[in-house]
């Protein structure tokens, strides 16, 4: 098993990509970015980073299945019961007076939060008029989003997490429960979108009251973090609300000073005009 | 005052029965200490904890977030549900992959990660603990020319983190609280 990767190598590896399947990582945290490497190769059972090159240079199918597994996929439903508990009495409000609703949730993964915001705009009487854009990077965790299945077993969780956040209805009329298998009320997803998007190079798609974002960043460099901020930016209607995980910050960002703070611990955000 | 230890940095990990020497280590720490100390602690996933209230001791110490560069004889405390990584230009990175050794924060992610960034200029402490996270990481310290350092199981309230660094490097100092009281202490009063 590999225990590290240097600077080079990984170098290396990022160049390798990009030439071959014009994917960049260049721009990634480089303290995750070798540690999602390493653990591939644990996975991959290869033991050389010669063997990964190698595979990476033979075989698409290969580098399908490591972009997968590399880019981060971990996400829950009503994660950080605080920040919903906040969206659903200070943000919903808001963004109920607008004839139609846009939101985007920018790396999505395998769809929880998208599914926790399509139920709390339900009980705020809102879903009908929204349109929610789910996009990742990873096709695979589209494909899973798109089918509102979510493992049974951490539903209890996911139900504390629900009440925690004030939720006030029976958090299991919002699934029927198949074995070890959630399937989510096919009434939440009429109006949520899930497709493709590169943060690293995709560009402005449609314009946003609300924005999230959350714990994407982190795997990003101050470099991609400032282009992303700035697709962001573009991306929101005037007053606008922005999202991120509770531990990343806009503080490091030159645009900064184009955003307003709504609430600091739990990064919410709001674009001024 | 010129500093002149041999370490740029301590990380320090620690899970259950660690509180109590945490704090009294972070309470005998040099006041001339002028570099930033990491701790990791194995915490309660979604409950707010007050254990970053409970460690101060009149020096600054804080959850860092994402891309905040460390400062000297600052504290950082690993955020909840994150893995807390070091970058080599100074600046913290987060992760919120897997858990590891059923924890996020793991200390063995954010050691390995001191140890790629640090080299021999990291002094690794770990202390007592229920699990063996933190074992691999101490030891790749070690392996990377660092200094490793675990509180003597025989005092420590659960053993088995200590003892399976132990286990795996024996280059791993042994040592009590007060031992590594004075060892830090000694780094600064000896030059």
């Amino acid at each position: 098993m590999i225990e590290e990767i240097s600077n080079t190598e990984l170098q290396e590896l990022i160049s390798i990509i990009q030439q071959q399947y014009g994917y960049d990582f260049s721009d990634y945290a480089k303290a995750s970015l070798k540690r999602r490497f390493i653990r591939f190769m644990g996975h991959a059972q290869l033991g050389r980073l010669q063997d990964l090159k190698l595979q990476l240079l033979t075989d698409p199918d290969f580098f399908k299945r490591m972009v997968e597994y590399i880019t981060v996929n971990v996400t829950e439903m009503f994660r950080d019961p605080q920040f919903y508990q906040l969206l659903r009495d200070d943000v919903l409000p808001r963004l109920a007076t607008y004839p139609i609703i846009k939101i985007w949730h920018a790396g999505c993964a395998t769809g929880e939060e998208v599914y926790s915001m399509a139920i709390m705009l339900q009980e705020a009487g809102l879903l009908e008029r929204s349109r929610i854009y789910a996009t990742d990077m990873n096709a695979a965790n589209l494909e899973k989003a798109n089918t509102g299945i979510v493992p049974m077993r951490w539903m209890k969780d996911y139900t504390h997490n629900y009440i925690q956040s004030g939720g006030l209805h029976d958090f299991s009329d919002y699934y029927t429960a198949r074995y070890d298998a959630a399937i989510i009320n096919p009434g939440l997803r009429r109006n949520i979108i899930f497709f493709q998007h590169n943060l690293v190079t995709d560009h402005v798609f449609n314009e946003f009251q609300l924005i999230c974002c959350r714990n994407v960043f982190i795997y990003f460099n101050r470099t991609l973090q400032e282009r992303v901020v700035t697709l962001f930016y573009d991306s929101l209607a005037p007053r606008g609300y922005l999202a991120l995980g509770m531990k990343e910050s806009l503080l490091f960002s030159k645009e900064r000073k184009k955003f307003e703070v709504i609430n600091g611990p739990n990064k919410i955000f709001r674009r001024k005009f | 005052m010129q500093s002149s230890t041999r370490f740029d940095i301590i990380a320090i990990g620690g899970s259950a029965g660690s509180l109590a020497v945490v704090a009294r280590l972070l309470k005998s720490l040099p006041g001339e200490m002028n570099i930033p100390v990491v701790l990791i602690m194995h915490r309660l996933k979604n409950v707010s904890s007050e254990l970053n209230r409970l460690l101060a001791f009149g020096r600054p110490i804080q959850e860092p977030e994402d891309k905040q560069r460390m400062e000297s004889g600052h504290i950082y405390l690993a955020p909840q549900n994150y893995h807390l990584l070091l970058e080599s230009d100074g600046t913290f990175s987060l992760d919120y992959s897997e858990l590891v050794h059923y924890s996020r924060p793991a200390i063995d992610e954010s050691f390995f990660s001191i140890a790629d960034a640090y080299g021999q200029r990291a002094l690794g402490i770990l202390l007592s603990g229920a699990s063996a996270d933190g074992a691999e990481g101490l030891a790749r310290i070690v392996k990377s020319g660092g200094i490793g350092i675990v509180q003597d199981p025989a005092e420590a309230e659960f053993r088995i983190m200590p003892q399976a660094a132990i286990d795996l490097s024996a280059k791993i100092n042994i040592m009590t609280t007060d031992e590594i009281i004075t060892y830090i202490r000694t780094q600064y009063h000896t030059k």
